[in-house]
């Protein structure tokens, strides 16, 4: 299983038409993602590759094409008012790539939506993942292996890093989603570790935090409350300086807070396997997994054996026999 | 965005904030002008730079006579204003702000900003004004009241009326204090501010409720929208290599270390920088070349991190993904020959094409580590780090 988006997903892509969002379409469909639709205002009625109906409306795609998901691709200054019109339009997945909307519009979406079924991931973000099912974003597909290790992450290339990580030593990923790097995002760490905690295929989860903010504290509350599958955590910019915005427009250590020593230590109190190095997210997380397996497998594993003892002696006794009856 | 007090005060003035008569001055007869414009007979010489705690480094006086102006407009014009803000070197002084005296009866303090916990703005206001709000909230933080606005409705006449009778304010002053939280509450709102804090606000003897000081930092998200506020811009304040990098469209942030880094994306930037520190050197900068790493940005991203005297070694992190890493290298060679690299470089390139890439480099003949993957990056770091020692 996976969270969010799998083989059901179809998706249409909001701004389609642009230079990021044809690229994109292209790649997500090359990786296997069904890409049922396209909106570009003012375009409806053409085709995206000779093939995928671009609509003037997400409504007519969710009408037309039983679109469930969106794939968000405008330009900032209207990539709010197409957030809305998706969740307006029914649609259950909203992914919003784009990087730079201003604040202010998010926090109106954000506060509208947010009573609503619908699941914002970003803006500013990657996008989700469940390798071999579906593709939602940015992120290079080849990286990524079927696992079971869900990922959540405030990054991008941070991500892929520990991504990298997780398929080189085996253990692969379940789902991986990009949260976003901005102040106000639909989806944050505990929204998606709650996903995680109840998807059974999921055994571990990689949390991949930033300074800036508390929401790696106000997850780090709810896995100690309730979550009991291994979590490897990571913050970036523990050598960042206070006041200075780090790329991320959530980035920033202000008035004190949101620091990453505060968030460290907080995601420690909650169990979380904190890695200094973000080279050992992986041999991390597969430690935290064999001890895991080793714990459930230990008392199964004795009886096995004994009984194992026990058949080879019987035929051993039996050989024995054999041979002995075989002298006489 | 930061901006200086002054224009603080002139957006809030547009917005009617009530604040003090006060006029910007650049030079000593336009501090005295100034003064004699504003008229009465108690003025205030406010240093001009974007940092606080500037009353404590000296950079605040209040002038009794227009000599007075004429002295401390001298004596603080081309200062070097160290305060807690300002990091050890200091900022020099090319600005004033030449205000009207006032009758203060109590300082208190309101900020604005965006509360990320509720993704909604949040009002907040202390009876412990002058004050350093961070140690107010550590220390005594009954003292600090909040009220949380909901954006669909904007801030609400009672909201406002709470947090004037938590500051204990009555009578005529009442309607004066709301009048001012609403104002400022729609600067911030009309402005894409991110941070509006009057620190002191205070309340006159005369029962005037105004912005003594007043800081506003705005959302570099949103400043498309606002010309006007793009025009405060001052470069004096900024870092002239930070100024210089953002020609190229780089994000980049001086810091004090020895070991410069040229990485792809913000977080896997941050990450980087913390992998030198932990493989026993200090990072130089913050540098995050976006998606397309190619010898343009590469070439200029040397340029930027070669300026900086300190730079010992630069680790270069590009996890490529969509982009061919053969090509990624292409650039880092092309531009290393072109600039004349001469310290170290560790290049670790991750994604398609990555042992390509790796070849490309090492028979570069170029001065090239090529690590396999993280770790092996931070190693490499740590042993050239270890040889500039023992030289």
């Amino acid at each position: 299983m996976s969270i969010l988006v799998d083989k059901n997903t179809k998706l249409v892509v909001q701004g389609i038409t642009g230079d990021e969002g044809s690229f994109h379409t292209q790649q997500m469909i090359e990786y296997g993602t069904k890409v049922v639709a396209g909106v570009t205002p003012g375009k409806g009625g053409t085709l995206f590759n000779n093939i995928i109906p671009i609509y003037n409306t997400v409504e007519e795609a969710v009408k037309e094409k039983k679109a469930n998901t969106s794939a968000i691709f405008v330009p900032p200054a209207f990539a709010a008012d197409a957030i809305l019109e998706a969740a307006g339009a029914g649609i259950k997945v909203i992914v919003c790539i784009t990087e730079g909307i201003p604040t202010r519009d998010m926090i109106r979406v954000y506060n509208s939506i947010r009573n609503k079924d619908v699941r914002l991931i970003g803006p500013n973000c990657p996008g989700i993942i469940s390798p071999g099912k579906a593709k939602i974003g940015i992120m290079p597909g080849f990286i990524h292996h079927e696992g079971k290790i869900g990922v959540v992450s405030r990054s991008g290339t941070l991500t892929y890093e520990a991504v990298k990580q997780l398929t080189d030593v085996g253990l692969g990923q379940s789902t991986c989603v990009g949260i976003g790097g901005d102040p106000v995002i639909g989806s944050n760490f505990t929204d998606i570790i709650k996903l995680f905690n109840n998807d059974t295929e999921t055994k571990g989860m990689v949390m991949i935090g930033e300074i800036g903010g508390t929401a790696e504290e106000q997850a780090a509350e709810f896995i100690k409350k309730n979550v009991k599958k291994p979590i490897v955590g990571f913050i970036a910019g523990r050598t960042a300086p206070p006041g200075r915005r780090m790329g991320h427009a959530g980035a920033i250590i202000s008035g004190g807070k949101g620091t990453a020593a505060e968030k460290m230590e907080a995601m420690k109190k909650a169990g979380i396997h904190v890695v200094e190095s973000p080279a050992e997210i992986g041999t991390t997380m597969l430690k935290a997994i064999e001890k895991l397996q080793s714990k459930k497998a230990a008392p199964a594993r004795k009886v096995k054996t004994f009984k194992k003892v026990k058949v080879i002696s019987k035929k051993s006794k039996a050989i024995k026999q054999k041979v002995e009856s075989k002298k006489r | 965005m930061k901006i200086h007090e002054y224009q603080a005060k002139e957006i809030l003035k547009k917005y009617n904030v009530a604040v003090p008569k006060g006029k910007v001055a650049f030079s000593v007869e336009e501090a005295v002008s100034a003064a004699n414009e504003i008229g009465g007979n108690v003025w205030v010489v406010k240093a001009q730079i974007h940092a606080g705690g500037r009353g404590k480094g000296g950079g605040v006086k209040v002038a009794k006579s227009i000599d007075e102006v004429r002295e401390y407009a001298q004596n603080i014009l081309g200062m070097t204003l160290i305060t807690h803000q300002t990091g050890p070197e200091g900022k020099k002084v090319k600005r004033l702000l030449i205000e009207q005296g006032i009758n203060i009866l109590r300082e208190l303090y309101v900020g604005i900003t965006l509360d990320r916990a509720l993704s909604k703005n949040v009002l907040m206001v202390s009876t412990e004004g002058g004050m350093e709000i961070e140690k107010v909230a550590a220390e005594t933080p009954e003292r600090i009241v909040k009220e949380t606005v909901e954006p669909e409705l904007g801030l609400q006449q009672y909201q406002a009326r709470k947090l004037a009778y938590s500051l204990g304010i009555s009578g005529d002053q009442l309607r004066n204090c709301v009048k001012f939280l609403t104002a400022l509450y729609d600067a911030y709102e009309k402005t894409d501010a991110s941070l509006a804090e009057i620190n002191p606000l205070v309340v006159t003897k005369e029962g005037n409720v105004l912005a003594l000081d007043a800081k506003m930092n705005f959302d570099d998200n949103a400043l498309d929208r606002h010309p006007d506020i793009v025009a405060y811009r001052d470069l004096d304040e900024e870092d002239p290599l930070e100024v210089e990098a953002s020609k190229y469209s780089l994000n980049y942030i001086k810091l004090d270390g020895n070991v410069g880094c040229m990485v792809n994306g913000a977080g896997l930037a941050m990450a980087t920088m913390d992998i030198i520190k932990l493989a026993g050197g200090m990072p130089a900068n913050f540098l995050d070349v976006g998606g397309g790493a190619n010898k343009t940005t590469v070439s200029n991203g040397f340029k930027i991190i070669l300026s900086d005297p300190n730079v010992k070694a630069i680790l270069i992190n590009i996890f490529g993904g969509i982009v061919r890493c053969d090509r990624v290298a292409e650039g880092v060679i092309d531009a290393a020959k072109e600039m004349h690299v001469h310290v170290p470089i560790v290049v670790r390139l991750e994604g398609t094409n990555a042992k390509e890439a790796g070849v490309l480099l090492n028979q570069s003949g170029l001065n090239f580590e090529v690590a396999s993957s993280l770790k092996d990056a931070a190693e490499k770091v740590t042993s050239i780090l270890s040889n500039l020692e023992i030289n």
